[in-house]
């Protein structure tokens, strides 16, 4: 079991300082939460020490099926997670710049420009990520994911396995529900062949028991934002997501969420809000602008606003309704198959309905997400639905989630100023 | 040649063909990208119409799409927001990139009247699963066009299908060939016209036309040489490309193969041998050269773009990509660097739908050729 390994006691010993030194810095976006910044330092550590520990590295994309990695004391590695990261320390320009200089074109995902220009120079935040020794790449969130794991693969000269999600754009037909499972049982081939070893089945129904229960954790923490005032916004759920995304299925990720509740639902009840004199309810859609997040909750909380909820972080609780719990294994297949991306985008318009009442939401801010086709087209409709069904108005913000230059600081703000304005109106 | 002069005339307005067609009391089935078991659909009775976006201002479309999609996917959708699609009877939108994905959203929620299906083929083409769930999936797009056209699509009238299919792609394949062979027998525009009109033009009708011309051409071997043509292999990302061919030529190049969705890709790899053709459909297109968006291996698509370029005795390579298409983008880098280890030189072009003004592309071309 992972959590038997050494911890982060031997791991300090063994590597160098420097690189421990340089991954706190690489983590300072998690400088207010201790508790969130150790256990990334250490995942993180452990990590790029995993050839001391004896263990593999795989490299994993963020909707991807992680529970039998876990199962396999495989750590996982999320370039998705580093994008941000990349993004949020505002070395996402740079890093795009050196892979167009490779050739690729400026309109690639920028997540995807970072991380292979990345890979080649050790740079970012944290100096790179650990070299993987595999990679998964299941396409719910975008054919973008193949592409670049493709480019990876031969970059690295890895075996890549493919889990194809095949998108559900009305439904979820039984020979996708074949497939998929089918591809399910190629998946823990592939591991047992990578690590040679056989799966231990309890193992990965215990791991999987943790990952549900992480996620339905997960999703009463997004929950308490319910609360007028909300105890927390979207803004804080972007910082909070670390481990649903790349630890779900640990102990560590269900005492975190655990504790965290407790927080949340206790400032609810002392009525605590996130932002001082919480007038507005906005939901925030596609990916954050990771190197504006700051900014951008402040400028909305400058106007008494509170992003009480998101799309984007409730895709990591969104499939629990599909997940049997003492058939996790089995029913894997349809919930990473229907997530939140991967189905059609009136569907989406309907999840987005249904956060709209139950968080009690008075605006929808939309990130036009230049690196995200399959977040970003169709949001333009999505809005119109909004509009129609629950007459409340959208804000469009074109930028970009990692690379800076798209961004125009004073535009997005008028344009914030005169949505702000409008909502004031229909108050 | 005058079955050339039909094609021509065809192609300067597709959409006037299609409604004439629709006249005849034909029904009309619009498809994107050669991905599309087009097969299935002529097994139905009805006629596979390949959209190719507009030539007109996009205006309507970006009430639904960002201006960072890519001008096949907007200009298809202006297409049916504007009217001039109203002769089909449905369109069918096979999973590929992430914007034919939100096309096929958007166009189901925007677009009334035509029926809407999704042929949702697998990703990776590679195992057992992926094999299993291709003939599954096409098996599913069999009985959802029967049930939206009321007919029954039997066995004998695929196979049917599939043979005038293979006889298409066959005499394709072969003016390539002679292509390749005979640079001067045909232009590369003409060329190119006809194997986009094979996805327009009645199937019945382009078996009439395609034995004329190839039987013409052949009998004319021999007296085409083009005299210091450089010889050229286009690639890249245009689903719909404009006419390069003609300032290729102009500037002293000469297409003698390529890599691209309106052309090789889109007939090479014949269907046939089993006894249930379904099967054989899905094989042909787990096996045919792979579009980007598909994953089938990680040095495919480089190894064949450099067998074609030896095959074919080419000199170079002209990459043509359509801005925004991310599958293809993607892919470049490795292609060129494959290309360059090969000591194969190239050309990067990028593109709207439309060519960037004449001058300077043909300059560039024209430094380019001149190098070789």
């Amino acid at each position: 079991m992972a959590q038997k390994n050494a911890r982060p006691a031997n791991l300090t010993r063994e590597i160098p300082l420097f690189l421990l030194a340089r991954v706190r810095k690489g983590l300072l976006r998690f400088r207010k939460q201790k508790k969130m910044k150790d256990i990334m330092t250490v995942y993180y550590l452990e990590a790029k020490s995993a050839r001391v520990g004896g263990r593999k590295v795989a490299w994993i994309t963020s909707g991807g099926p992680v529970e039998p990695l876990i199962a396999m004391n495989v750590i996982p590695v999320y370039p998705e997670n580093h994008g941000a990261m990349i993004g949020a320390s505002r070395m996402g320009a740079g890093l795009c710049e050196l892979s167009e200089s490779m050739g690729y074109s400026s309109d690639l995902c920028s997540y995807a420009r970072s991380d292979i220009a990345c890979a080649t120079v050790n740079g970012g935040p944290i100096g790179g990520l650990p070299r993987p020794d595999m990679l998964v790449c299941c396409n719910n969130i975008c054919g973008t994911v193949l592409k670049w794991y493709e480019v990876q693969a031969r970059y690295f000269n890895v075996p890549l396995f493919i889990f194809d999600t095949p998108i559900c754009h009305a439904g979820f037909g039984e020979e996708v529900r074949r497939y998929v499972r089918r591809q399910l049982d190629e998946y823990v081939l592939f591991l047992e062949e990578a690590c040679g070893r056989k799966m231990d089945r309890e193992h990965l129904a215990t791991v999987g028991k943790l990952s549900l229960e992480a996620q339905r954790l997960w999703q009463a923490v997004l929950d308490t934002a319910i609360n007028r005032p909300a105890p927390m916004s979207a803004f804080d759920a972007f910082f909070h997501l670390a481990l649903i995304v790349t630890l779900r299925g640990t102990p560590e990720a269900v005492d975190y969420y655990r504790r965290l509740l407790e927080r949340m639902k206790d400032r609810a009840a002392r009525g605590i809000g996130v932002i001082a004199d919480e007038k507005y309810r906005l939901l925030w859609d596609n990916i954050p602008v990771w190197h504006r997040t700051r900014w951008l909750s402040e400028k909305f909380a400058s106007h008494h606003a509170c992003l009480v909820a998101d799309t984007y972080t409730s895709a990591w609780c969104g499939s629990v309704k599909y997940i049997d719990e003492n058939r996790f294994f089995d029913s894997m297949a349809e919930a990473y198959t229907r997530i939140y991306l991967n189905i059609g985008v009136d569907e989406m318009a309907r999840s987005v309905l249904a956060m709209v009442d139950k968080y009690g939401v008075d605006g929808i801010v939309m990130h036009s997400n230049r690196s995200c086709k399959p977040y970003s087209l169709g949001q333009y409709d999505i809005a119109k639905i909004v509009e129609r069904e629950r007459k409340i108005p959208s804000l469009i913000i074109e930028a970009d989630m990692v690379d800076e230059r798209s961004f125009s600081e004073s535009q997005v703000a008028t344009r914030i100023d005169a949505f702000m304005e409008m909502i004031k109106a229909a108050k | 040649m005058t079955g050339l002069k039909d094609i021509h005339q065809i192609l300067r307005d597709p959409v006037a063909y299609g409604r004439r067609l629709k006249a005849e009391g034909r029904r009309v089935v619009g498809y994107f990208c050669s991905y599309t078991p087009e097969e299935i659909i002529h097994a139905a009775g009805a006629h596979p119409f390949r959209l190719f976006g507009t030539d007109e201002a996009i205006h309507l479309a970006d009430a639904h799409l960002q201006a960072y999609c890519c001008s096949l996917v907007r200009g298809a959708l202006e297409e049916a927001l504007a009217g001039r699609l109203d002769f089909l009877d449905g369109a069918v939108f096979p999973h590929t990139c992430d914007s034919i994905q939100r096309l096929s959203d958007v166009w189901r929620m925007n677009v009334k009247g035509p029926f809407h299906l999704d042929v949702v083929l697998p990703v990776k083409l590679e195992g057992e699963s992926a094999r299993v769930y291709m003939t599954d999936v096409l098996q599913r797009f069999r009985m959802d066009l029967e049930a939206r056209l009321g007919v029954t699509i039997s066995k004998e009238a695929l196979k049917e299908a599939v043979g005038t299919y293979s006889r298409i792609r066959r005499y394709l394949s072969r003016l390539y060939d002679i292509k390749s062979e005979d640079p001067g027998l045909i232009s590369g525009s003409d060329l190119h016209a006809i194997v986009k009109s094979s996805m327009i033009v009645d199937r019945g009708r382009l078996l009439e036309i395609l034995p004329g011309i190839v039987e013409d051409l052949e009998k004319r071997k021999g007296q085409g040489r083009v005299p210091g043509g450089k010889r050229l292999v286009l690639a890249g990302g245009l689903c719909n490309h404009p006419d390069v061919y003609r300032l290729v030529e102009g500037a002293g190049g000469v297409v003698v193969g390529d890599d691209l969705c309106t052309g090789s890709r889109y007939f090479e790899g014949i269907v046939e041998g089993k006894d249930d053709p379904v099967a054989s459909i899905a094989d042909r297109y787990r096996t045919r050269p792979p579009c980007p968006a598909k994953h089938a291996g990680l040095f495919t698509r480089a190894g064949r773009l450099v067998d074609i370029v030896r095959e074919r005795e080419a000199r170079g390579v002209v990459f043509m990509l359509l801005k925004f298409c991310d599958p293809h983008a993607f892919d470049y880098p490795c292609l060129r660097e494959t290309l360059d280890r090969e000591g194969i030189p190239s050309l990067l072009l990028e593109v709207e739908d439309r060519l960037p003004s004449e001058g300077q592309f043909l300059t560039r071309l024209e430094t380019f050729i001149e190098m070789l």
